[in-house]
């Protein structure tokens, strides 16, 4: 099926965008890489009036370094996410986590931002930008400003961000040194999303986890920060018994759905099974 | 809306609706029906061609965002009458049954085959790992792309211009009319 009829704009700037989006009112979408938007416009799920198309603003494309941060515009696509050096460096997270997204051809169009806005609770990036404390800057016609991963998202399929406002790029403070990460993603069928997802970075000092940061991909209606996990593994010896201990923590604050990949209880255990693997390979144990 | 773009190294341009996918304007406006189109969820991947040199489902495009872009589809593969390796592998393993699936396949394995020339299996699975089979199973379409890795075409020292030349005149295949 194709997409219901739809007026089409292309804009060369941020402001330009802003302009189209608050000009055709709140029937209007954002349309980034159209990777989620597309299917949804071709189910016949959603009728927007206009599409206020990304694709032609290159200042929101690529990755850049600004002080303590890394800087991902939100244009970028998760395939150069992947990739980028930067990223892998200082954002190591990110580039794990993006590698699991999809399928190489939807990685070469959907973007970082898209998965953001788009707030998917089985979406993979969410959940890292939680447990990396990004911030997200956004535009709309009151200017700029800066949204913390931790009230970006609000519920389901939903964000922080106001009518007419645009996703512009993500700063992610820089994890530097002795920082290693890993993402666990559970499914079924390849390149399915996450049942449940584990994203986890973890700071260790030879035999002791210093810090970690622990998040949680579709155990509630949006990205959840692990916090009893992070506070159990501070400080801890970096073994197999002690991470599986914290693990155990991974449910508490937790609202997991109930659907057709599974039930919430069994997302409770997969939760902490994933979370004790995901911490684990960070850590390099085992 | 007019869109322009180049296919297969030849500039094209239409007037379009602004709801038309990439899928539909390659195959019905511009006739090249080797690009399939097989479902509303963007997860068979048959639909799959090159935009500005790599692989994207093309019914997850919208034709205007290709406006300016550099489209390949699978009539690019043969050369001056012979055929792509990956083509040829396809024959050689019998790496299609109904042939659906096909163009999808070999549009991702040809960009695996040049940027990895000698991929593991696992690399080639993970490549084609968003495109659906439903006949003729996995197996010999893995055998397929290896055998390609086999036997690269060896390159003649006029590429630019036999590429240009396989790109002009896209014949369309009465069989493959109508699929949907
Ligand atoms: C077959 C398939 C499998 C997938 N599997 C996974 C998976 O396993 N894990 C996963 O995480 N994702 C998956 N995805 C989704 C993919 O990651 C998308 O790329 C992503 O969700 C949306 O990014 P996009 O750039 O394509 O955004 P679009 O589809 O263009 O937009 C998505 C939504 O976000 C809004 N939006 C986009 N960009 C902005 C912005 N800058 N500012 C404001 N609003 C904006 C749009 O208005 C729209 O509502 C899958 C998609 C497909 C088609
Ligand atoms: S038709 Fe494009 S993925 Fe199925
Ligand atoms: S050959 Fe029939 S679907 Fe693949």
């Amino acid at each position: 099926m194709i997409p219901a009829r739809v007026e089409y704009v292309a804009p060369h700037s941020v402001t330009e965008a802003v302009g189209a989006l608050v000009e055709a009112g709140e029937d209007a979408k954002v349309l980034a890489g159209g990777q989620s938007l597309l299917p949804v416009l071709r189910l016949r799920m959603a009728y927007p009036s206009v599409l206020v198309d990304l694709g032609r603003i290159d200042g929101m494309r690529g990755v850049r370094e600004e002080g303590s941060s890394v800087v991902v515009g939100a244009m970028t696509r998760h395939s150069d996410v992947i990739d980028d050096p930067l990223v892998r460096r200082y954002a190591a997270l990110l580039a794990s986590a993006t590698a699991t997204v999809a399928d190489p051809q939807v990685r070469h169009r959907g973007t970082f931002g898209g998965a953001l806005a788009h707030a998917d609770p089985a979406g993979d990036l969410p959940a890292v930008a939680v447990a990396l404390d990004a911030e997200m800057v956004a535009e709309g016609p009151g200017g700029r400003r800066t949204i913390p991963a931790s009230e970006f998202f609000v519920d389901y399929l939903q964000t922080a961000l106001e009518p007419g406002e645009i996703l512009c790029e993500v700063r992610i403070p820089k994890l530097d040194g002795e920082w290693s990460a890993h993402y666990e993603k559970f499914n079924r069928t390849a390149q399915a999303w996450a049942i449940v997802g584990v994203a986890a970075a973890v700071r260790r000092s030879n035999g002791t986890i210093v810090e970690a940061r622990v998040g949680l991909t579709n155990m509630s209606s949006t990205p959840v920060r692990a916090r009893g996990v992070e506070a159990a593994l501070a400080g801890a010896s970096a073994d197999a018994a002690t991470v599986a201990d914290a693990a155990t923590r991974a449910v508490e604050g937790t609202n997991p759905p109930s659907d057709l990949s599974g039930q919430a209880d069994y997302r409770s255990h997969l939760a902490t099974v994933l979370t004790r693997r995901a911490v684990s390979r960070a850590a390099h144990i085992g | 809306m007019q869109v322009a773009m180049t296919v297969n190294g030849r500039p094209v341009h239409g007037e379009i609706e602004p709801r038309m996918l990439l899928v539909h304007f390659v195959r019905d406006q511009l006739g090249l029906t080797g690009t399939h189109w097989g479902c509303d969820t963007s997860n068979c991947g048959t639909c799959v061609l090159w935009m500005d040199g790599e692989p994207v489902k093309s019914c997850t495009v919208l034709a205007a965002m290709a406006h300016g872009h550099e489209i390949r589809t699978v009539e690019d593969l043969e050369r001056d009458g012979e055929l792509d390796p990956v083509q040829q592998g396809f024959v050689e393993q019998h790496g299609l049954q109904c042939g659906f699936c096909t163009p999808g396949m070999m549009m991702t394995a040809r960009w695996l085959l040049d940027h990895n020339p000698h991929p593991s299996e696992a690399e080639i699975r993970e490549a084609i790992s968003g495109q659906i089979c439903r006949c003729t199973g996995y197996a010999n379409i893995v055998r397929a792309i290896q055998w390609a890795a086999e036997h690269p075409r060896v390159e003649p020292e006029t590429v630019p211009e036999a590429f240009a030349a396989a790109g002009q005149a896209p014949e369309r295949s009465g069989e493959e009319v109508g699929v949907r």
